[in-house]
């Protein structure tokens, strides 16, 4: 078998070698004009007075595009569930509805000139009042009336959470807060677009085509058949690239207009407002316990912002619904709307910041009652899902945490917080649960097999450092039997089969799924093929028990050469394509509760005399199901880690209150983790095969390395110092007031 | 930006901005100052025109179309543009190319290719020492000179000693020193340990 091997990524060497062509950076179509956005400096009120002339004079400059001479644009549809396939307008108005958006597009010869020319931009503006402060507006939440992403319910409630929480002998009831943050992936979202007729070419840094091109689509009212999304490589994305924001928008208008070539990167200054923003968060957890640990009550009620005109639901709340088993149980939503940028989907969304918050209070029931931690989860373990009363498709959380707490030394902690001292450093160990619910949406691929003997895979998915090409390479292989080398993988243009893209943890499991059904009807055609062809090795013979391997069928004891089969018959190649189906047309997903899941161990110094901390060593050990590969699935669950370290202590995009800017927008000052803080961090994947997951039994991993890790880390500062902060990201000062006196 | 811009219209209408300017009308009622260059890159020297804001990175993505070189925030604070400037690693987003006509540059186009890569990049696809690869080009390029300026014997925040003449690479020098390329994917201990491999002589 190839799939699950350590193959090393096909892509690796175009990018090592700097060959990997992004979306700013194809050259095909000619040298291209150079756009540069102007932003709002007020957060909210209206333009009064625009004047372009200055910016219009300036060298080089080709256009200058305000709301007086924007295309007509389309609105976003509310009843599409997913709202990346809903139309973005851009400069639309006069309104501005939070600091930095556009205003204001200048286009020039080079980047050089639109950069100038847009600080000529003359603007004006009626400022008005808006509502920037999370705390100071909380009592003007909402219970919202959406679904979340159109499936998920904000509130559930289960027995009587009021009366189990009064009864218990050990309550823990506490409130968590947790900060903006944002996705920022190291490639900029950029967008080259070049006419092509009435046709536009797109290269645009996009998660997902089909979304792309329907928005596009919907915002110009035009027919997505007249746009062709080419997206090789995309240089992360972590949600931030889910959907298209007006730097796509924007180059679309511009190359529509000039009739030119034109690409637009947001600064890194601009992400900062004009793509997604994780939800601020307040959360409540409330845990009620017996003396001996068990839960009888657990409750999570999330408080977030939103942006006023744009609902954005977190789905944090849901996080513990499936986690720990407990009779009476709680979850609640509400919005705090506010004049600040969307909220969107961030790496992990809901279960990144609601891992931190109930994770934390787990770890403090643990303290409250006593007992290990690894041990408190492992007694609260539910044997179906507690919530839908289903059975769980594959659950091995509990072997998770064991074989974690084993290959970390768990036995080694510190049982009193704040008992280690080692030189400067005070030590301590943490851990934490890790659920993430796994999800399926509908997905084609298919699979071309050439003369020559080599095939073809095509999705419109995209690899977003995710490790697409492989693992379809992987999975195509052995679903023809070839080696890796025959397969070639193509992705992310939009004249292939129609993916739900990476996001989600769901492409890995959605493409391979559609590859490997299209391989069983290739498969299919050949052996029909065969066996119908009087040239034929294999003519007449039964193809039920053909086998495919080494580029060859064979059944009983003839054999065929693929390529043989299809230079006769097929000398153009044959195909077939494969699906994979919606969760909502899977009885699985209606009939079991499908996760996967993981325990994070983290052990860190925090110097005695100025509280800095010092992560030493992390370890997450997860259920996935199924591994593609060894190697990229680790990679992915590290990396995924280490976000949940820069969660813990350092991530945190600071509002002024005065503007709704976010004032530390840029990555000096919204601080993510660098190679020196990421000490030590390995992950260790259980062996595992979902059968109600798909035919693979894979699941998806690109967020689960996240979820709970910055609870780890947490539990392992309490562990440290004795001090528990509740506000993240745990910075120094929250931890230095509660510190040990100094020694002499 | 108002200031570079007055700058450049200044040499422009002074005609000041030396024997190797041009001047070229781009806008609608104005003029522009080039600078004719010449670049030493990767062993080849380029003739090129650049406006004089030009930065060396974009010397090199948008008129040399060397877009092995990355750019992520334009700011000196991600790393993602690192070239090495005769030998050593530098942010070519804090550089202007003009200021560079008689600088050896090596790009990672410059180290190796597919097919014949340089030890440091097979070394980052063995360990899987990215995702995304957007960062890549730079982590690579800061790992070829961060390697030369350990054998150099350049101590770091996190050398013990450092009057000794050796520097051992640690994990813990190797990170300390690797932290000015971010990984948002956080490839992070995967790159130290292709870094390792060829610090230690290790196969790659």
């Amino acid at each position: 078998m190839v799939i699950g091997q350590a193959l090393n990524r096909v892509d690796g060497p175009l990018k090592v070698a700097g060959r990997a062509t992004y979306a700013y950076e194809h050259w095909d179509d000619g040298p291209p004009l150079y756009g540069f956005i102007v932003g709002a400096t007020i957060g909210i009120g209206r333009i009064t007075r625009i004047d372009t002339s200055r910016a219009e004079r300036s060298p080089g400059v080709q256009l200058v595009m305000t709301h007086h001479d924007a295309p007509a644009q389309g609105s976003p549809d509310l009843s599409i569930p997913f709202e990346y396939w809903r139309a973005y307008p851009v400069l639309s108005s006069p309104d501005v509805h939070h600091y930095g958006e556009p205003v204001a597009l200048v286009v020039a010869t080079t980047f050089e000139q639109a950069r100038a020319a847009a600080a000529l931009v003359d603007l004006e503006y009626a400022g008005g009042s808006g509502s920037y402060d999370f705390a100071a507006c909380v009592d003007q939440a909402y219970a919202p009336d959406n679904l979340i992403f159109g499936i998920l319910p904000t509130d559930t409630a289960v027995g009587d959470l009021d009366a189990g929480f009064d009864s218990a002998p050990v309550r823990i009831d506490e409130r968590y807060t947790t900060p903006y943050e944002l996705s920022q992936p190291m490639e900029p979202h950029a967008c080259l677009v070049v006419p092509d007729g009435e046709d536009l070419i797109v290269y645009v840094s996009t998660q997902i085509v089909d979304a792309a091109r329907a928005s596009i689509a919907s915002t110009l009212r035009i027919d997505p058949e007249r746009i062709h999304i080419i997206t090789p490589y995309v240089g992360g994305g972590f949600g931030s690239k889910l959907r298209i924001h007006s730097e796509t928008i924007l180059a679309v208008f511009a190359a529509r207009a000039l009739r030119r070539p034109v690409k637009l990167a947001l600064t890194r200054q601009q992400i900062f407002h004009l793509t997604g923003v994780r939800p601020t968060s307040s959360q409540r957890v409330r845990l009620g316990a017996q003396r001996d640990g068990r839960l009888v009550a657990i409750a999570h009620e999330v408080t977030m912002h939103t942006n006023r005109h744009s609902e954005y639901i977190e789905p944090t709340a849901t996080t513990t619904r499936g986690l720990y088993a407990a009779p009476h149980r709680l979850t609640r939503t509400w919005l705090t709307p506010l004049d600040l940028p969307r909220g969107e989907d961030v790496r992990a969304p809901g279960e990144a910041p609601g891992l931190l918050a109930v994770e934390s209070a787990m770890d403090e029931l643990a303290h409250a009652v006593g007992m290990d931690p690894v041990e408190l989860r492992i007694r609260n373990e539910p044997t179906v899902d507690p919530e839908r009363g289903v059975p769980f498709s594959d659950r091995h959380l509990v072997d998770c945490l064991r074989e974690g707490a084993r290959r970390f030394d768990w036995e080694r902690r510190p049982a009193t917080p704040a008992s280690v001292r080692e030189g400067q450093w005070l030590v301590g160990y943490g851990m934490a649960a890790a659920i993430r619910g796994h999800f399926q949406a509908p997905t084609t691929g298919r699979v071309r097999l050439a003369a020559d003997g080599t095939a073809a895979v095509q999705s419109d998915m995209t690899d977003i450092g995710t490790g697409t090409y492989t693992i379809l390479t992987q999975v195509a292989a052995d679903g023809l039997g070839l080696p890796p080398g025959r397969v070639r993988v193509e992705l992310g243009r939009s004249e292939y089969p129609v993916s739900m893209g990476s996001g989600g943890s769901w492409g890995a499991a959605n493409s391979s799924t559609a590859v490997h059904r299209a391989c069983e009807a290739l498969r299919e055609k050949l052996v029909t093929t065969a066996r119908n062809d009087a040239r034929s090795a294999l003519h007449g013979l039964d193809p039920a028990g053909a086998e495919f391997s080494g580029g060859r069928v064979s059944i009983g004891g003839v054999s065929e050469a693929l390529s043989e089969i299809v230079a006769r018959n097929h000398p153009e190649g044959v195909e077939a394509e494969g699906e994979t189906l919606a969760m909502t047309d899977d009885p699985n997903y209606r009939d079991y509760a499908l996760h996967t899941y993981g325990a994070h161990f983290a052990e860190v110094g925090v110097d005695a005399d100025t509280a800095e901390i010092r992560l030493r060593r992390m370890l997450g050990v997860f259920s996935v199901g199924r591994v593609l590969n060894a190697k990229t699935a680790r990679s992915q669950l590290i990396g995924g880690m280490i976000w949940g370290l820069g969660a813990a202590l350092e991530e945190e995009a600071v509002v002024d209150p005065r503007s709704g800017a976010f004032v530390n927008r840029d990555l000096a000052q919204y601080m993510v983790p660098v190679h020196a803080d990421a000490v030590e961090v390995d992950a260790v994947v259980l062996d595992g095969f979902d059968d109600k997951a798909n035919v693979l039994g894979a699941k998806g991993l690109g967020e689960l390395g996240i979820c709970g890790a910055g609870a780890a880390v947490a539990n392992a500062v309490f562990n440290a110092t004795g001090v528990r902060v509740r506000d993240f990201p745990i910075t120094l000062e929250k931890v230095l007031p509660g510190l040990p006196p100094m020694e002499d | 930006m108002s200031g570079s811009d007055s700058g450049a219209t200044w040499a422009a209408s002074s005609g000041l901005a030396g024997g190797t300017s041009t001047e070229v009308e781009r806008g609608r009622d104005e003029f522009v100052a080039l600078s004719a260059i010449t670049l030493n890159v990767n062993g080849r020297r380029l003739r090129l025109e650049v406006d004089t804001r030009t930065s060396l990175l974009d010397a090199l993505r948008e008129h040399l179309r060397l877009t092995g070189t990355k750019k992520g925030c334009d700011h000196g604070q991600c790393g993602a543009c690192t070239v090495l400037l005769n030998g050593r690693r530098i942010y070519s987003c804090l550089a202007l190319a003009v200021m560079h006509e008689d600088d050896e540059i090596v790009t990672i186009e410059g180290l190796g290719e597919p097919g014949d890569l340089h030890p440091v990049q097979a070394a980052f696809v063995e360990c899987d020492g990215f995702q995304c690869g957007y960062c890549t080009p730079g982590q690579i390029c800061s790992a070829v000179g961060m390697l030369a300026e350990a054998a150099a014997g350049w101590p770091s925040h996190v050398t013990a000693d450092v009057s000794s003449p050796r520097i051992a690479l640690s994990g813990a020098e190797i990170r300390e020193r690797m932290s000015g390329n971010i990984c948002r994917c956080a490839a992070y201990p995967n790159i130290v340990a292709a870094i390792r491999i060829v610090s230690e002589g290790g196969p790659a």
